[in-house]
């Protein structure tokens, strides 16, 4: 009976049947695969933004002292003139000291002089010279001021340096934490929202070290990037794809473009430094030298990327416009492009957050220099801000770690606002 | 009555859609029928068309007359639709596709060096298989040839070419009220009608229809077979189709292609009726295609 049973021929439906429970849990199984997959990415990604934002959102606030300065007219200007050289040449350092010397009075010896000083950052003096020169009435007033704690007070501030550790193995001396514990005591420590991170140049000082500098020289850079490799990437797509013939000679070049998608980037950084540098001559550590440079690595990109938007526009809409006597050219820029335009944008902007993420080529040409000034334009000496990083990655002090993370933050921001405008711009072509 | 004694009896159906190489084998053969008309809009000489080695389309003689109807019908790949996209040189889009011989619009061979396909392509307007409206307003959809080509002088001009090439395609009511709408938006028929008031709107010669109802359903086709009749007044039409009944409603003259040949051509009537040629017979009998 059995037997017979399973010989005999079964339905369509119950073979179907038999398979079906396999076949779903099949299904199930490519799902759960796919979810785990989709987790533990996601998983890396908190952990990745986690350890930064741990990390680096301390170096948006900054431990500042308050110091009651004097400007004393007879160390300042003592012939009263208000002479801007002379303002300008004056001992504000020393004015800084001895301050800190009157706030403790007890301190004699030259070396726990030293230290005390220590307490305070070399940019204040810069900071009361600017003051006065600005405002030379403040000669012969006393000021209440916020100066910028040195970096190691910072640290000690927030954390970082342990004080249970012997005083051999820190930075941070005894003396100087018990300075530090009176000045907290009578509130005149307090950290403050580093607006010199945002507004500053590079600086050896980490309490005066600053992304600005770095975010100008990537601004520029990616600017004349975009500026040159949208419209010739676009150009470039455009002829290969609608207007070149397909013969050897174009077939040659389509391989070029995607070898050259792939050559390493520090390739294309010693090809600027030999072309554009030794060449032509143009100086180095300049953003049109970076952005030139990143506009041969993101060029095969974006052609690339064009070339498949172009190619993915029906070709009925080709014929329907050459169909009423429209011309090649027409075709191409009436229909063609506005559809191809969403999946250009896509590429131009994959291509420019490679180069914005992009540090290889810019050791090459030497906008890996420690530059302090601020970019004004296109052709002042910068750094980007992955270089930037990179830079600071390497410094040995505590609390530029810190400004590492931050910097990156900075980058992400940069990224995301990017590609933010990206989505954008898509969605009102895709309007249309 | 057949004057070539050849038989297809022995290939069988499936082969004969889809194999071009025995061109050679029917070079000598001649069309059936009248292939030319008095004073013709296009004259057709010695056609052929190469895509690549493969010969698609085989020394075709053929006369378009004015203001008539004239429908292309076949199997598949048989190559109507190449010798149709020959009237206005849409083949030039394809990079291996050759075209020697000679077709004459008005006297003028529009295989010409010296021709430029943009105004032909304005004189000769094609309708496609599929309704491809650009993915623009309705108005900008017709607006679009009149404007490149310059036929308006001001926006009220234009506005008029644009209401009465719609009114022309049997679409100004479903539409007027919503001009600025995607063209793309549209159901299937009115969209192919949509691309006929585009292709009027240039008022061309000729239009070149590429089985314009194949996509379509039974009322939205039998409104443009409505429409061809009545553009019949003023323009000459080359139509592809794949349904017999499509090409007897509405055509006058009626061409056979098999296999990259012409085999016969003549009165829808007669051909329907009373066909010349064994292939013509037997496709039309439905015996294969």
């Amino acid at each position: 009976m059995n037997n017979s049973t399973s010989s005999r021929p079964r339905s369509t439906v119950e073979r179907v049947n038999a398979n079906l429970t396999k076949r779903y849990a099949k299904e199930r199984r490519f799902k759960r695969m796919g979810l785990g997959a989709i987790i533990i990415s996601l998983m890396f990604l908190v952990l990745l933004f986690g350890s930064i934002i741990s990390n680096g959102y301390g170096a948006f606030w900054q431990t500042y002292v308050q110091l009651e300065i004097h400007f004393e007219p007879e160390d300042l200007d003592p012939q009263g003139s208000r002479n801007p050289e002379v303002l300008s040449a004056a001992d504000y350092g020393g004015l800084v000291k001895s301050t800190l010397r009157d706030m403790f009075p007890k301190v004699k010896k030259r070396k726990e002089k030293r230290k005390l000083y220590d307490l305070v950052s070399s940019g204040a003096a810069f900071q009361l010279r600017e003051m006065v020169m600005s405002n030379p009435d403040l000669i012969g007033s006393t000021v209440q001021l916020w100066v910028p704690a040195d970096d190691d007070v910072d640290m000690l501030i927030k954390g970082h340096i342990d004080r249970h550790k012997p005083e051999s193995d820190r930075r941070v001396k005894d003396q100087q934490i018990a300075w530090v514990d009176a000045l907290q005591r009578e509130g005149k420590i307090e950290k403050r929202f580093n607006t010199t991170f945002f507004t500053a140049g590079d600086s050896r000082e980490p309490e005066l070290a600053g992304i600005h500098g770095a975010l100008m020289g990537s601004v520029f850079t990616l600017l004349i990037t975009l500026a040159l490799s949208f419209p010739m990437g676009v150009a470039a797509a455009i002829y290969l794809e609608e207007f070149a013939p397909t013969n050897r000679f174009t077939d040659f070049i389509e391989v070029n473009i995607n070898n050259l998608a792939a050559v390493p980037s520090i390739v294309f950084g010693l090809l600027g430094l030999a072309v554009f540098i030794n060449f032509f001559g143009l100086p180095r550590s300049i953003p049109l030298v970076g952005g030139l440079v990143l506009t041969l690595m993101t060029l095969p990109t974006i052609i690339i990327a064009s070339r498949a938007a172009l190619k993915s526009v029906p070709p009925s809409i080709r014929e329907a416009a050459l169909g009423i006597g429209a011309s090649r050219m027409q075709t191409v820029f009436h229909h063609v492009l506005p559809q191809a335009l969403p999946g250009m944008l896509t590429g131009a902007i994959i291509g420019m957050a490679q180069a914005l993420g992009e540090t290889a080529p810019l050791l090459m040409i030497g906008m890996v220099a420690f530059i302090v000034d601020v970019p004004a334009n296109m052709m002042d000496p910068a750094t980007a801000l992955p270089v930037q990083i990179y830079l600071w990655a390497d410094s040995p002090e505590r609390a530029f770690m810190e400004r590492t993370s931050a910097a990156i933050m900075v980058l992400l921001a940069f990224l995301i606002s990017m590609n933010m405008l990206a989505v954008l711009l898509r969605k009102k072509f895709e309007k249309r | 009555m057949q004057p070539n004694t050849q038989t297809v009896s022995s290939v069988t159906p499936l082969m004969v859609c889809t194999d071009i190489e025995p061109i050679a084998a029917h070079d000598n053969r001649k069309t059936v029928g009248e292939i030319s008309v008095d004073n013709p809009r296009m004259s057709c000489r010695n056609v052929n068309v190469f895509y690549g080695e493969k010969q698609a389309i085989n020394r075709v003689n053929l006369d378009i007359g004015r203001h008539e109807v004239i429908a292309m019908i076949g199997p598949s790949g048989c190559g109507k639709s190449t010798f149709l996209r020959c009237l206005n040189r849409m083949n030039d889009t394809i990079d291996s596709c050759r075209v020697t011989g000679e077709i004459l619009l008005d006297n003028q061979n529009i295989y010409d060096k010296t021709l430029d396909v943009v105004p032909l392509r304005a004189q000769v307007g094609m309708v496609f298989q599929k309704p491809n409206p650009f993915p623009k307003s309705i108005y900008e959809n017709v607006a679009y040839g009149p404007r490149i080509h310059g036929l308006s002088s001001s926006k009220s001009d234009l506005d008029i070419i644009v209401e009465s090439s719609l009114h022309r395609a049997g679409l100004w009511n479903e539409v007027k009220d919503r001009l600025d709408q995607p063209g793309t938006g549209l159901s299937g028929g009115q969209q192919q009608r949509l691309c006929i008031a585009r292709t009027i709107a240039v008022s061309p010669e000729v239009i070149l229809m590429d089985e314009p109802c194949s996509a379509l359903d039974p009322i939205a086709t039998a409104k443009i077979e409505e429409l061809i009749d009545e553009l019949r007044e003023e323009y000459t039409i080359a139509i592809v189709t794949h349904s017999m009944q499509q090409a007897a409603r509405i055509s006058q003259r009626t061409a056979y292609f098999h296999l990259g040949d012409l085999i016969e051509v003549g009165e829808t009537n007669q051909i329907f009726t009373n066909p010349q040629h064994k292939l013509t017979e037997d496709y039309i009998t439905g015996r294969f295609g």
